[in-house]
């Protein structure tokens, strides 16, 4: 039996009249790399950000790293990682200084931090950059250093809201390549994206549209389900009938 | 306590990559009292006056020599009509009229009351009510004198009379800047308070950096505590330049104790940092904020009494105020720097401000929500 | 045209959507004129007062008397010698204090000569010229009522004074004119810089400046609802300070609103130059607050005469477009005089609107240039 470190019980999160979550069960497991799939507007960001305790659900259970994200969304927070969709790190501080003050805002002692800030700069290849204030830098490289600094207090879960929007194959590349780096550490990896080649990167994946879970299994299961090629074609089959069917 | 360390580096960082910001702080300061302490005054000095005297008798005269003779006025025009006089008074070109009818003197001499007739230009109430008391001083002189006059011919023996001095304490001369300084100094450091960490908490709503400390295990009170801290040491830091300013360059007096101004202003700067981070809470743009800041500004600094005496609000006004922490810095400050009250003259203001200052830190904590 | 008044729509619709920021609009206005109409008064009314009889007799409890039923004055207290007047100014509550000199009647009878201190706390160097003078006023009375026991005839002078403009002595009367052109720098100035570099700071002028709407179109419907919102705005004024305050335009309406125009195209020009000056919104709104807000609110002569400032304010201030505006509007307002009295303030105000527009469009081409 896999351990669970999110369970999502009949989520729904509703704002006014707007349904934007409509009853969302599933589990995610320690260790994998889970993909949350789905068209814009699909309800992702929202899910996401009940998960990291920065929305209350409307109703239905949601445990993340074993705490209940309705009443203790503080406790999840020393958990977790969370980097947003929107690029958050101060860009009028340095590579350096922005490392150093998440690291100090989890509570990393002065001697960890100096240790994570050399080693992470070491192996992003930014030892260049480490006195650079970000405004100045390329979105690959943003991205790279606001995923590091989402994992640098070694949390059991990191979140990854649509991280590769916007930025070169290359850089894409690499940066999943520190997502399996992460995993490989025992790091949990929430992430949303809508690159579709990117979800056979995942361990599981689960498609959403409007804002219900229409689909969840491992990459293989699924194309054999939809006797589709790849994911794309799954998700188009699922999550957009009415086009699959003009093709 | 190490996570707010961390975060107020932060801010001190930001400020100081901040090119206009870090120039602001102290260019502005420098500024407001190079332009405003010398500029504002109510001082009134020079009444222009226009003189119509109809009767041209040796009374006239020596009340007309009087007004000359006054510090305060000045005879600029003198006319026999008096559509001129008033076209004078309605161009602004005088201040005041004075119309002394004929048969003046012939009255005074018979023992008799003699008419006179002023008229001040009003809109400016003040003013007008400064001209109407020298005016007074200047006739109710020359009345003494004719009584006094009259009183020796009556061959009294004695003539009994109080004399009345004069005396300011405190400013002598009554200098002007003296009074204005205390109180810019408090406005001075509201501006600084309201702009700077009010609208820091909403750019980084707008710019949307607040969503990754957010989701961190940052206590709200530790990241209002953060906003705060910075400013606190700024407004301080400024104040202290406005003091040194004042002295270099006014000469303003400083009676009382240095460290009591100091904790007066430390415990204003918690109230309004903490009501403009509660303000930022409920704004989404700078723009937003800046115009709910300027109100609350724009409303404390009238009612605040800097520039109009506090006794003379209604007594609702005057209720409102206790929730109006520039009212008291501004009464705190002016009490300790010019009469040297010390801390047991001013324990009422300084209750009251740190009452407000919990009561505003409180409400910004309890609204900052870490969600998005 | 058609596509113009669809983009001076959404402006519109921008401004109104955002409720908080229409409240503050109509809010300010609103509240200052009340605030100035109710609270801010200089007339002292019952100003503490505290008395140190060093005589006791019955001609000092007279005078005292007299001192406390004039209405001017509260008594804040009777002291008992001279540390006392320090302490109770110290607490504050006390104006001025009342020193009669012992033995202050007899002195009176056989010397005929007895002195009387006013001392009042210069701290607040307005409140105690009028406490002072006030209180000298009333012993003089008393000189003059003692003496004139002893004369038959008062051969003295009484003063008929009469306030023009403003008989009440209303401190609104100098403020609705200050207000309506405070508001007016407020709006438009500041408004339409901070809205314009907005659009800048957040790269969607780029986005406009591409469209097939054309520059000047673009400023035009940027600038459009803020004019009428101020317009707007000076009539509520104008009908408030009439209805709360009884204060009518003794003069014509139509030139009152005619010049109201002139100034708030005055502003908007100078919004826009702002605009083009900076760069970021911050920078905007200091630079609006510093240059515009504070200079009109003290060079002016709103609230503080302009004649009693150092000569070089006084140069200052006439490069202020507030301060042309305030003469127009009080002649017009409150003394009701005609378009004779005004026309060199109105001149100027025009001239300050070319120049700001001429150098607004240069700066402004001289960017798209770039």
């Amino acid at each position: 039996m896999k351990e669970a470190v999110i369970t999502v019980k009949n989520l729904v999160k509703k704002f006014g009249s707007f349904v934007a979550n409509d009853n969302l069960t599933f589990e995610v497991y320690k260790g994998e790399i889970f993909g949350f799939l789905g068209a814009n507007g699909a309800g992702k960001t929202t899910a996401i950000r009940i998960l990291s305790g920065l929305l209350k659900p409307t109703s239905g259970e949601v445990t993340v790293a074993g705490f209940d994200a309705s009443h203790r969304p503080e406790m999840i927070k020393k958990h977790i990682g969370y980097m947003c969709q929107r690029f958050s790190l101060y860009e009028d501080l340095t590579v350096k200084e922005n490392i150093m003050l998440y690291g100090g805002i989890y509570g990393l002692d002065t001697v960890t931090i100096r240790q994570k800030t050399n080693d992470l700069l070491e192996r992003l290849r930014f030892s260049g950059y480490a006195d650079r204030v970000i405004a100045g830098l390329p979105l690959g490289l943003r991205q790279k250093l606001a995923f590091a600094v989402a994992v640098i207090h070694e949390p059991e879960i990191v979140f990854l809201d649509e991280p590769t929007g916007g930025v070169d194959p290359v850089t894409r590349r690499q940066f999943w390549e520190m997502i399996y780096e992460t995993a490989a550490r025992g790091i949990t990896v929430f992430v949303t994206t809508h690159y579709m080649d990117e979800a056979e990167y995942c361990d599981r994946v689960s498609v959403m549209s409007e804002g219900r879970i229409v689909a969840l299994d491992t990459p293989e299961n699924l194309k054999k389900q939809y006797n589709a090629e790849s994911i794309e074609e799954v998700f188009i089959r699922i999550a957009r009938p009415e086009k699959a069917m003009i093709d | 306590m190490r996570t707010i360390l961390f975060l107020i580096r932060k801010e001190f960082l930001q400020i100081s990559r901040n090119k206009f910001i870090s120039k602001a702080i102290f260019a502005v300061p420098l500024i407001q009292l190079l332009v405003l302490v010398p500029a504002v005054t109510f001082e009134v000095k020079h009444i222009d006056l226009c003189v119509m005297d109809f009767d041209m008798s040796a009374e006239s005269r020596d009340l007309i020599g009087r007004f000359e003779g006054s510090p305060f006025f000045g005879v600029k025009y003198t006319t026999w009509s008096e559509d001129e006089a008033e076209s004078l008074l309605y161009s602004g070109k005088c201040n005041a009229v004075i119309n002394i009818p004929s048969g003046f003197g012939r009255d005074l001499a018979r023992g008799n009351p003699a008419k006179l007739f002023a008229g001040i230009d009003a809109i400016n109430a003040m003013k007008g009510q400064l001209a109407w008391a020298y005016l007074n001083g200047v006739i109710s002189n020359f009345n003494e004198s004719i009584i006094s006059s009259g009183m020796q011919q009556a061959k009294a023996s004695v003539i009994p009379r109080t004399e009345v001095r004069n005396r300011y304490w405190y400013n002598e001369m009554l200098n002007y800047k003296y009074y204005m300084l205390p109180g810019i100094l408090v406005i001075l450091v509201t501006a600084i308070g309201f702009m700077l960490a009010g609208l820091n908490l909403v750019r980084e709503k707008e710019i949307g950096t607040i969503e990754q400390i957010n989701v961190t295990p940052v206590r709200k009170s530790q990241f209002i505590i953060a906003k705060m801290v910075p400013f606190l040491i700024i407004g301080l830091a400024d104040l202290a330049l406005g003091l040194t300013l004042g002295k270099i360059l006014f000469n303003i007096p400083f009676e009382g104790s240095l460290l009591l101004l100091f904790l007066g202003a430390a415990i204003f700067l918690v109230a309004v940092l903490g009501l403009a981070l509660f303000i930022s809470a409920f704004s989404s743009t700078q723009q937003q904020y800046m115009f709910v800041a300027f109100f609350f500004m724009i409303v404390f600094i009238l009612m605040s009494g800097i520039f109009t005496p506090f006794e003379s609000m209604p007594l609702w006004a005057q209720k409102f105020d206790l929730i109006n922490p520039v009212a008291h810095l501004i009464k705190f400050n002016r009490m300790v720097m010019l009469k040297g009250s010390g801390i047991g003259d001013v324990s009422k203001e300084l209750l009251l401000l740190s009452a407000i200052a919990i009561l505003f830190t409180t409400f910004a904590v309890r609204r900052y929500r870490k969600t998005a | 045209m058609k596509r113009f008044l669809g983009f001076v729509k959404k402006e519109f619709l921008h401004i109104f959507r955002d409720y908080r920021t229409l409240i503050i609009l109509f809010g300010i206005p609103a509240a200052q004129i009340l605030i100035f109409g109710f609270v801010v008064s200089t007339d002292i009314k019952d100003a503490g007062l505290a008395i140190l009889d060093l005589s006791k007799d019955e001609t000092t409890r007279k005078i005292s008397g007299k001192i406390y039923s004039s209405g001017f004055f509260r008594n804040t207290g009777t002291l008992n010698g001279y540390n006392d007047i320090g302490q109770v100014f110290r607490q504050g509550r006390t104006k001025a204090v009342l020193i009669f000199e012992s033995g202050f009647g007899d002195k009176l009878i056989k010397e005929g000569r007895a002195t009387v201190s006013i001392v009042a706390d210069g701290s607040e160097p307005n409140v105690a010229t009028l406490v002072s003078n006030y209180a000298s006023a009333i012993i003089s009375d008393f000189n003059r009522e003692m003496n004139l026991s002893l004369l038959s005839s008062s051969p003295v002078v009484q003063p008929e004074v009469r306030m023009y403009f403003n008989p009440s002595l209303k401190s609104h009367f100098m403020f609705v004119p200050g207000v309506i052109t405070l508001i007016m720098i407020l709006i438009c100035a500041l408004m339409t810089s901070v809205t314009i570099t907005r659009e800048k700071e957040f790269g969607t002028m780029e986005v406009l400046l591409v469209s097939p709407l054309r520059p000047i179109q673009i400023i035009l419907g940027k600038v459009t609802p803020y004019f009428l919102l101020s317009f707007i705005n000076i009539i509520t004024i104008l009908v408030l300070s009439w209805l709360v305050f009884g204060l009518p335009v003794k003069g014509s309406l139509v030139l009152l609103l005619l010049e109201t125009m002139l100034y708030i195209m005055m502003s908007l020009t100078l919004g826009i130059l702002i605009s083009t000056v900076s760069k970021t919104m911050q920078q905007a709104i200091f630079i609006s607050a510093i240059g515009l807000l504070l200079p009109t609110i003290l060079l002016s002569g709103f609230i503080f005469p302009i004649e009693n400032m150092p000569k070089i304010y006084d140069y200052v201030s006439s490069i202020m477009p507030p301060r042309y505006f305030i003469v127009i509007i009080k002649n017009i307002m409150i003394k009701g005089t005609g378009f004779q009295f005004v026309w060199k303030e109105t001149l100027v105000i025009a001239l300050m609107t070319i120049l700001f527009t001429v150098i607004s469009v240069k700066k402004f081409s001289l960017r798209l240039q770039q």
